[in-house]
């Protein structure tokens, strides 16, 4: 589902100088596995999880999603690619704050094969306990249910691919085991691929497959002291 | 339904700048509109107005004067001919109609214009259009013993006439009410609209005013001037070489249309100038469409690079911020409609006033339909520049930080 080869990415520091962020070997995904990935802030996971999406071109390397080479791709085919066949769910949710709940849900969906299908994603919201918030803005809502739409949009589109980016970050533990919950089990029905990142040894402990995003980030090792 | 949604949600987030912008598209649409508009149908309306004569016979002097005077009822008389000087154009061969008119006296503001009968039974205003009197009421009697007076439908509504009335006339072209005539007219009609000066004069018999009393016993049998029907255009040439070339004594304001093009190209300036401002609003507003649109965008960067992040081509963006600034270059346009009547009846309402000649608000016009499409046009293209900025926006950047 997910193939990464010699991924990598530098970005130029205020002083000068070229500094790598990520500098992956390999990492592969089969569809339906469901991957965590620990990391320390600042260690590169979010640069990792933007170049799988697309939303950051690579200075080298490959990512192969379903059997689609994103990073082969101009920016436009990116946009189309990730819109078919990824979920993101960011880590600071990123609800598009003018929008009502279903309105944030069925936009992420009309960018996707899917199209808009509200009653679809009022199921998806239902299903989320976000039943009767559907035209309540994000400013009106918990952390917990801005953090359950978030997911909601992520999922809506039956994406092959979930990437969530501490998703739980900002949750109290009872909502973040609730959101993990919900998370896996709606990609073991997709049999969509999920990667994970967090610091949090609570949400890792759940996840049968563990990795080390210091192990696998070769840029890291590289500027350890 | 994602483009209508982007551009509805964000005129909605915005919706305090997306007022001011639309408010001043419909301020340069309207006056845009409404000064096309007031230039071509009052040219319009002031030519088919003297269509109805084709010259004007009055003492020596401007022919402006002499045809403002005579047919629009503005101005002071450039001053009398002798009833002979009427006699003579009346019989010549070239002429198929003449009728005098003679001006000097008021009631309160509103001319009295002395004139035959055969000014409303002979004349038409336009082929097929007679002057009619409305119901109840009739012609004055050509008997100037009877003091009859004919009121035209303006000066009638304004003074509150209505047949069986009776009023005296006061001395001069301005009213003072120190300045009554002793004669008592009584009102035997009312002529219904002609959308022309004539609503805004009372007609008496040409005798009738001549023989007011406190008028120059001498100038007595006087009138002010002729309007004249011609039997063929190219008698005119003649008739203007005999008047103005060969004689001094008189002149020949001839043709009509012709004097009142110069009027308008006298003017024409002032609508240069009106044209100027109105132009220089619009580029305003879509100076104001580009600045608001691209002052926002630093506020809406973070949605753009979500939206982005969650499939949006770079090309939905681009034509949601274009498509954002036409819709309020549409929502501009149609206040701009409201702003377009509610000045043309303005204006509408003072032209009429002044000159009796009314402007048809409601009729169609093509500059109501290409004023407001080039205005969202212009919108548009003063959204192209945001666009772009938005088409730049950097999505992981914009997002959540690096970890």
């Amino acid at each position: 589902m997910l193939e990464v080869a010699d991924l990598k990415k530098s970005f130029r520091s205020p002083e000068g100088d070229c500094v790598e962020i990520v500098n992956v070997a390999a990492f592969a995904l089969a569809a339906g596995e469901q991957v965590a990935l620990r990391g320390e802030s600042g260690s590169g996971k979010t640069t990792f999880l933007h170049l799988i999406a697309g939303i950051l071109a690579a200075d080298a390397g490959r990512v192969s999603i379903d059997g689609a080479e994103m990073t082969v791709l101009g920016e436009s085919r990116r946009d189309r690619l990730r819109a078919d066949k990824l979920g993101y769910i960011f880590q600071t949710f990123n609800l598009l704050q003018g929008y009502t709940v279903l309105e944030n849900v069925v936009l992420g969906m009309s960018f996707g094969p899917c199209g808009a299908d509200r009653a679809h994603a009022e199921a998806v919201l239902g299903r989320m306990g976000l039943g009767h918030r559907l035209h309540h803005f994000p400013r009106q809502l918990s952390t917990g249910q801005q953090q359950r739409v978030a997911v909601a949009r992520a999922l809506a589109n039956r994406p092959r691919l979930v990437l969530a980016d501490e998703p739980t970050g900002n949750l109290d533990r009872r909502h973040a085991r609730e959101a993990l919950t919900l998370i896996r089990e709606v990609c073991r029905e997709n049999n969509a691929a999920l990667l994970l990142v967090s610091h949090d040894e609570e949400v890792l402990a759940q996840f049968e497959q563990r990795r080390d995003f210091a192990e696998l980030n070769q840029a890291m090792k590289e500027t350890a002291p | 339904m994602t483009l209508p949604l982007i551009i509805y949600r964000s005129l909605r987030q915005h919706a305090l700048s997306t007022v001011v912008t639309a408010g001043s598209i419909a301020l340069a649409c309207g006056l845009l509109m409404s000064v096309w508009t007031v230039k071509t149908q009052s040219q319009a309306a002031f030519a088919s107005t003297g269509s109805a004569f084709d010259a004007v016979l009055g003492a020596r002097g401007s022919k402006l004067q002499l045809v403002l005077n005579a047919i629009f009822h503005l101005e002071a008389s450039p001053g009398n001919l002798a009833y002979s000087d009427y006699l003579f154009i009346k019989r010549h061969p070239a002429v198929k109609t003449a009728i005098p008119i003679a001006v000097g006296d008021n009631l309160r503001g509103y001319r009295l214009v002395g004139t035959l009968p055969e000014l409303f039974t002979d004349v038409e205003l336009a082929p097929g259009k007679k002057i009619t009197v409305q119901p109840g009421g009739r012609f004055f009697s050509a008997d100037p013993a009877a003091k009859e007076a004919v009121a035209g439908s303006f000066a009638a509504e304004k003074l509150g006439l209505k047949p069986g009335d009776t009023f005296h006339p006061f001395h001069g072209l301005t009213y003072d009410e120190k300045n009554q005539h002793a004669e008592t007219y009584t009102v035997a009609g009312v002529l219904a609209p002609t959308n022309t000066p004539m609503d805004r004069v009372i007609w008496i018999p040409l005798r009738g005013l001549q023989t007011m009393s406190g008028h120059d016993p001498r100038a007595a049998t006087d009138v002010s001037a002729v309007l004249v029907q011609l039997r063929a255009p190219t008698a005119g040439f003649m008739l203007d070489l005999m008047y103005n070339k060969q004689g001094n004594r008189l002149t020949f304001a001839y043709p009509v249309g012709t004097i009142i093009a110069e009027l308008f190209s006298k003017i024409s300036w002032f609508d240069r100038v009106l044209e100027l401002v109105a132009y220089l609003v619009a580029l305003v507003a879509a100076g104001s469409v580009l600045a608001s649109i691209y002052n926002s965008m630093s506020a809406r960067q973070r949605d753009l690079a979500i939206l982005r992040a969650l499939g949006a081509r770079r090309r939905t963006i681009f034509g949601a911020v274009v498509s954002e600034a036409a819709v309020i270059g549409v929502l501009g346009a149609l206040a701009g409609y409201v702003i377009y009547f509610v000045l043309l009846g303005v204006v509408t309402g003072i032209i009429r006033a002044q000159t009796g000649v009314v402007l048809e608000v409601w009729r169609w016009q093509p500059v109501l339909g290409l004023c407001p499409l080039a205005m969202v046009a212009l919108c548009a293209l003063g959204g192209v520049v945001p666009a772009f900025k938005a088409y730049r926006t950097p999505v992981a950047q914009t997002l959540a930080p690096v970890s």
